[in-house]
């Protein structure tokens, strides 16, 4: 187990890069505490499996370094990191017994038999494997294989950290929901570090303590899920995270204060006194139907069981509320009031006051 | 341009795939099978397509027995989760073929073809060849080729299972819409309850080969009318408990009771209530305590799940905003028993004491 720190790290596939575009991941600082369970979130391309890609030594950085609990690794081969990975598709030996895949990892670094046996009871209790041990791993189902592949990478005592690639990719929608629980279980009963890479929110959310954001090479929030829902520190963050996402406006700024078809719109946040596009972000949950407000109009209503999300037309864009289930929803015109604690001014897509701290 | 299936079955071997079902599509109609893998969703679809026969039964199209025609002359359009392009031909290419196939003038391809690639937001790429795409950006090329001819009937099988979460969303916005001024039958097999809620239409409620129910999606996921169409129905999974009523009184085995519907006759039950009527806060006055060892806290930044087990049974609760719990600790949940299903020993909805008001 360890601290992972990773300074000015950036990188960039072609030789030289010069413009802004050109690196693949942007330069980042980051401490990751030892024996915390991280989230890499964000949409196919961000740059999340570079940076996975950095740390299990896969790809060496064009710039800045990796440090396990301070020593330097950024030069150290994958094998010399002692990093377990979990794979999106079960990397397992279909010839050999459950017992024997999941003992391979010890085996293979000469751990005595009686420790490879402690060790592999221990994992197959902790993954519901232990009535198959004897069984050929062939027979298995996606998910029970899947189950293997984590339990050898947990099966390891001496690894620095966990690093998952998506593993929930070929799990059927009923069985992630087991696994997804199982993981954090997994978690809190075998406190390595452990970094999970995904573009589901849902599993990022789940799973980690904290999430890190990335966007274009860049990481854009990290954070607590409490606080990527309550505070996003960027509007993309706003949109990926939450289903549906947080509402985006146009705004203008007049003395730090929102104002949106020349009505003032109380935020929680002001805007400084600087060039640059100016928005409203707010969630669907944080708006609801009043006397007065800004003027909308429905255009839809999705009935999603709990609640309904209703879209409206309102100065110029569009607005999504949840509706509790049996709630009043108007049919047509009506107005729309924000909660100012959860409303806030965006300056070219960042946090105003904030402006670029990730 | 309705599609009827009548009694159609499927065996393989001694394996019964699909027990016999009967179903009616109406034309215009946007239709959803649910249900997990395995449940028979893909195999129906293929003997809607004419690409599988039924081992028995028939398949009525447009007032037409279908049952031995082949697909190519059926006018079938189908999208698989794993996406399947041209790869030698250009994103345009890729959607225009079937136009091409069916003669259409230039000016029509080009049109239509630029509409669709709008709508599935592939503008831009029309000139690339798929492997130069995201895998997202080559299953809407493989969607837009389906969806660009007039076809009569439309499948989808789980089209956006391989899709981003966030674009999987957008397109299950868009997708009706693409469908609404249509009078084509559309089938579109998913795996998640809530897209099913979203997309609207009607819902097949599929399990272990059989539809197990059939209606109005929002009518189906309110009243299910069996335990089996519930537990389909609800993700997080449905809490069921075993219950009994005697003298006016519902007594479940976790040791709470309380007063039970009107009408509701003696005997033995199970109630189902879903994960966001069991909550950490009392949500009505009809709401019984059940206690139970917390096992996993599940936090989603809005909500909290928390998976608890009482009287050795599994429980889920679902509920609007942070609620930490610690796991091995003994905690307290409020189910809003107004608002449980009751099932009787066959598995059917007691209609009288749910009506209107459960969901």
């Amino acid at each position: 187990m360890a601290r992972i720190t990773l300074k000015n790290l950036k990188h960039a596939y072609m030789e030289n890069p010069v413009n802004d575009e050109d690196w693949a991941l942007k330069e980042l600082n980051l401490d990751w505490d030892d024996g915390g369970a991280y989230a890499l979130l964000g949409p196919s391309g961000c740059g999340k499996t570079t940076l996975l890609n950095l740390i299990s030594g896969l790809l060496t950085p064009s710039h800045g370094s990796i440090l396990f609990d301070d020593h330097d690794v950024t030069g150290l081969p994958p094998e010399q990191r002692k990093i377990a990975q979990v794979f999106q598709f079960p990397v397992v030996y279909d010839t050999m017994t459950v017992y024997d895949n999941l003992a391979f990892p010890l085996r293979n670094r000469g751990v005595d038999e009686a420790t490879v046996d402690k060790r592999v009871r221990e994992v197959a209790e902790m993954n519901d494997l232990t009535a198959t041990l004897g069984n050929r791993a062939s027979g298995l189902t996606a998910d029970g294989k899947q189950k293997i592949s984590l339990g050898r990478g947990l099966v390891r005592t001496d690894v620095n950290a966990i690093l998952f690639d998506e593993p929930l990719t070929v799990i059927d929608p009923h069985l992630k929901f087991q696994l997804r629980s199982k993981l954090k279980e997994l978690h809190t009963r075998v406190p390595n570090t452990m970094i999970y890479v995904t573009h589901d929110q849902t599993e990022a959310i789940t799973f980690a303590d904290k999430v890190v954001v990335m966007n274009v090479g860049e990481v854009v929030q990290v954070g607590t899920p409490k606080q990527l829902f309550e505070e996003p520190h960027h509007t993309f963050v706003g949109h990926f995270i939450g289903s549906p996402g947080m509402n985006v406006l146009d705004c203008e700024v007049k003395d730090g204060h929102a104002f949106i078809a020349g009505k003032k719109i109380a935020t929680a946040n002001k805007a400084a006194a600087k060039a640059g596009k100016s928005e409203i972000g707010v969630r669907p949950e944080f708006v609801k139907f009043a006397r007065h407000g800004l003027e909308a109009r429905v255009v839809k209503v999705s009935d999603a069981g709990r609640f309904s999300v209703v879209e409206a037309d309102c100065a110029g864009g569009r607005v999504r509320l949840l509706v509790e289930e049996g709630g009043a929803i108007p049919s047509d015109t009506a107005h729309l009031e924000f909660d100012p604690e959860a409303t806030r001014i965006y300056t070219n897509g960042w946090l105003a006051g904030r402006e670029g701290q990730p | 341009m309705a599609l009827e299936l009548k009694n159609v079955a499927k065996k393989v071997g001694a394996d019964v795939h699909i027990h016999p079902t009967y179903l009616r599509f109406e034309p215009g109609s946007f239709n959803i099978l649910l249900g997990t893998t395995l449940a028979g969703k893909t195999t129906l679809m293929q003997m809607m397509a004419g690409l599988e026969k039924p081992t028995s039964g028939e398949v009525w199209f447009n007032g037409r027995n279908v049952t031995g025609t082949a697909v190519q002359k059926r006018n079938v359009s189908m999208v698989y989760q794993q996406f399947i392009n041209y790869p030698n031909m250009s994103v345009f290419d890729n959607i225009a073929s079937p136009l091409r196939v069916a003669r259409l003038p230039v000016q029509e391809i080009q049109s239509r073809v630029g509409e669709m690639a709008e709508l599935m937001r592939i503008s831009a790429m029309l000139d690339r060849r798929p492997s130069e795409l995201s895998g997202g950006q080559q299953q809407r090329t493989a969607m837009a080729r389906a969806l660009v001819k007039d076809s009569d009937l439309i499948l989808l099988d789980e089209p956006l299972a391989n899709l981003d979460f966030k674009l999987r969303e957008e397109m299950r916005d868009e997708l009706p819409r693409l469908f609404a001024e249509r009078n084509c039958v559309v089938v579109y097999a998913t795996t998640e309850p809530t897209e099913a809620l979203l997309l609207g239409g009607k819902t097949a409620a599929m399990h272990e080969g059989r539809v197990v129910d059939f209606g109005p999606t929002a009518q189906i996921y309110r009243h299910p009318s069996s335990l089996e169409s519930a537990k389909v129905f609800s993700e997080p999974p449905i809490n069921l408990a075993r219950a009994s009523v005697k003298s006016g009184w519902v007594l479940l085995d976790e040791g709470v009771s309380w007063k039970a519907d009107k009408g509701l006759a003696d005997g033995s039950y199970t109630i189902g209530i879903r994960p966001h009527h069991v909550s950490p806060v009392r949500q009505s006055a009809k709401s019984v305590i059940i206690e139970g060892k917390v096992k996993v806290a599940e936090l989603t930044g809005s909500e909290s799940i928390i998976h608890f087990r009482a009287h050795d049974h599994p429980w889920v609760s679902l509920s609007h905003g942070v609620h930490p719990f610690e796991t091995g600790r003994f905690a307290r949940f409020y189910a809003d028993m107004s608002k449980c299903f009751y099932f009787d020993a066959d598995g059917h909805l007691v209609d009288l004491a749910c009506a209107g008001k459960a969901a």
